[in-house]
């Protein structure tokens, strides 16, 4: 699967997508083939604030619970509500329908200290 | 080849619910000799008429229902078990005939100590065993299992920064440590810090000393750790951090590596959990009972759970003032019963027994480890200790995953072993015989799963499918967890 120009990643396998200050975080395809098949998201609340490098929330698959990890910091304004009753989501469509939270940056500039596609490509040895 | 089963019969059985009929019952009371009493006046309308779907069946329907489900179980008394850090051993039977002698097994917790004093000695003498075992200078026997015993070890070390003026913030876990330290942890109010495994699959001592400050709390290791190597430099990590002030936790879940042959507190350890149901042979599954002593140097000691037992002038008595003490962490005194089973698996044993297990838990690892080495990815080149980790990389090109080869497995006549765990290790295979079996039993489960290997190269469909010899197939194990079936009646 193509990994979009247009994301940066963390080397924690998040995706976050920057647009006029506002972000959509989600985890990247290679994030969701290693756990396998998901069966569980934990995501904060509307108006949380959520800090660059610290767990935000978690992902349950059918092998383990991984920590969700702020690839920025901000607050949330949205989330995917979908993914509580349809997880898979998040293993069929984890760059599209599968985005977790959308955040207003309060740092604006950390995301552009983020991995490129082609620097995360060769991070996971695509 | 499959040896160790074939097909039997088994009986179909419908839930209790489904067979109840109304009156039915599986008791009968003698004639009242004693004045009639009105329950409702007597508990002053406290009372109701019956419970709502409670079913009606006979002694022998329910007697059936029961032994027809337990002949569907797999358990340590029917073969091996290698659930790699559960240490799923044998429980003698002696532990048993101790556990249920009347003056223990009916003790009353409010019963008066005068009556008691044998229950209390149970207690003194155990702590003091496990505290020589584990080179540690107090021990509480409280704590309901591992991950209790882990919460109470963390209070204490927080009780003990508390009292020097600062609780301090984070606690250091290696990336192989079990899910439950993070865990501990982040209960007990501290931020969890990862520390990176090196190439030997032991903590990376550099990254380490990177790591610990001023805030550092402790570190939780478990040693031997979860690859089932040894901490070579553990004496080093605890230099590291007692220099900065921060303490080290040890994780027991693997200590049957190590009774016998290696103290805990001799390598610098300042606190640590046992588990009496894996290590010091207790039940083990079904949710319980367990144990998880916490064992600690003198230093942390004041800060221990209350009471106490103490010893004072030959009689035996509960300490109650401890200003320092974190408090209760369970009703009165912990599982008393498992308590006992295994005091009684220590006395058997005596000290050379107790070394003896714990050698032949890891020439039992590494044999199983020399026979399947040409046959499935060992992980680690350090040597083993009381389990080995295998991956699935010669198995993941035919498509075929670590959980696939546990569920043939059990076409073989085994329980499946740990999958999936470390984390660390891609695909892993944790597989922990324990001192319990012997070699014919060995040898069986080592040629299960060299047929298995080949089976992988020959029809790799066979064991995506599998189990195929099981009462009930394959199992949508995503399915269940996405959209589980919590009740028997929607």
């Amino acid at each position: 699967m193509a990994y979009p120009e247009n994301f940066r990643y963390t080397k924690e396998h998040e995706w976050v997508l920057d647009e006029a200050g506002t972000a959509t975080i989600g985890i990247t395809e290679h994030a969701q083939s290693e756990l396998g098949d998901i069966v569980y998201v934990d995501l904060p609340k509307v108006g949380d604030k959520i800090t660059q490098g610290a767990s935000f929330g978690s992902v349950e698959s059918v092998k383990a619970v991984s920590d969700i990890f702020a690839p920025c910091t901000g607050e949330v304004v949205a989330i995917n509500d979908s993914l509580t009753s349809a997880p898979e989501k998040l293993n069929q469509e984890p760059h599209t329908g599968g985005w977790l939270v959308k955040v207003k940056l309060s740092a604006p500039e950390e995301i552009g200290k983020l991995l490129t596609a082609a620097d995360y490509q060769q991070y996971i040895g695509a | 080849m499959i040896r160790k089963t074939r097909q039997h019969l088994v009986q179909n059985e419908g839930l209790l619910f489904e067979q109840s009929s109304p009156g039915k019952k599986a008791y009968q009371l003698p004639a009242l000799d004693v004045p009639e009493v009105n329950p409702e006046e007597a508990l002053a309308g406290q009372t109701r008429d019956g419970i709502e779907g409670f079913p009606e069946v006979s002694e022998v329907e329910a007697i059936r229902h029961f032994t027809r489900l337990s002949t569907y179980n797999y358990a340590i008394d029917l073969g091996m078990y290698p659930l790699g850090s559960c240490t799923m051993k044998y429980n003698p039977r002696v532990n048993e005939a101790v556990a249920r002698t009347e003056g223990l097994a009916w003790a009353h917790p409010y019963a008066p100590i005068e009556h008691v004093q044998g229950c209390l000695e149970v207690i003194h003498r155990l702590e003091a065993y496990l505290a020589e075992i584990c080179g540690m200078d107090a021990v509480t026997l409280q704590p309901a299992a591992g991950a209790h015993g882990e919460w109470t070890g963390i209070m204490v070390i927080r009780a003990l920064l508390e009292s020097q003026g600062n609780p301090r913030k984070k606690i250091l876990v290696p990336d192989s440590a079990h899910g439950t330290n993070p865990a501990t942890a982040a209960m007990c109010g501290y931020e969890v810090a990862n520390i990176p495994s090196n190439d030997k699959g032991m903590v990376d001592v550099s990254a380490l000393a990177a790591a610990v400050d001023g805030d550092t709390a402790a570190m939780m290791v478990t040693n031997p750790n979860t690859l089932g190597v040894f901490e070579e430099q553990i004496h080093e990590v605890a230099r590291v951090l007692h220099a900065k002030g921060a303490l080290l936790y040890m994780d027991g879940a693997n200590m049957n590596a190590l009774v016998g042959l290696s103290r805990p507190g001799d390598f610098g350890v300042d606190v640590m959990h046992l588990n009496l149901h894996k290590t010091f042979s207790t039940p083990h599954g079904g949710g319980g009972p367990g144990a998880g002593p916490v064992a600690v140097k003198s230093h942390l000691a004041p800060f221990l759970p209350t009471p106490r037992v103490v010893l004072r002038n030959g009689r035996f008595e509960l300490e109650e003032n401890l200003p320092q003490s974190i408090g209760k962490v369970r009703a009165f005194q912990g599982n008393f019963g498992v308590l006992v089973r295994a005091l009684a698996y220590i006395m058997a044993h005596g000290g050379p027994g107790l070394r003896k297990a714990t050698l032949d838990a890891i020439l039992n690892a590494n044999y199983i480890r020399k026979h399947l080495a040409d046959h499935y990815q060992i992980h680690a080149e350090a040597p083993s200790m009381h389990e080995c980790v295998f991956s699935d990389d010669k198995q993941s090109p035919h498509g075929i995953r670590t959980g696939d080869i546990a569920k043939r497995l059990i076409d073989y006549g085994f329980h499946p072993y740990t999958v999936s765990f470390p984390l660390i290790v891609h695909g892993a295979l944790m597989i922990e015989p324990t001192e319990t079996e012997g070699k014919q039993e060995i040898d069986l489960f080592i040629d299960a799963m060299k047929s298995i290997a080949q089976e992988v190269v020959d029809d790799p469909q066979l064991i995506k499918s599998a189990p195929h010899r099981t009462r009930t197939p394959k199992v949508d194990e995503v399915t269940a967890a996405r959209k589980p079936v919590l009740r028997w009646r929607p």
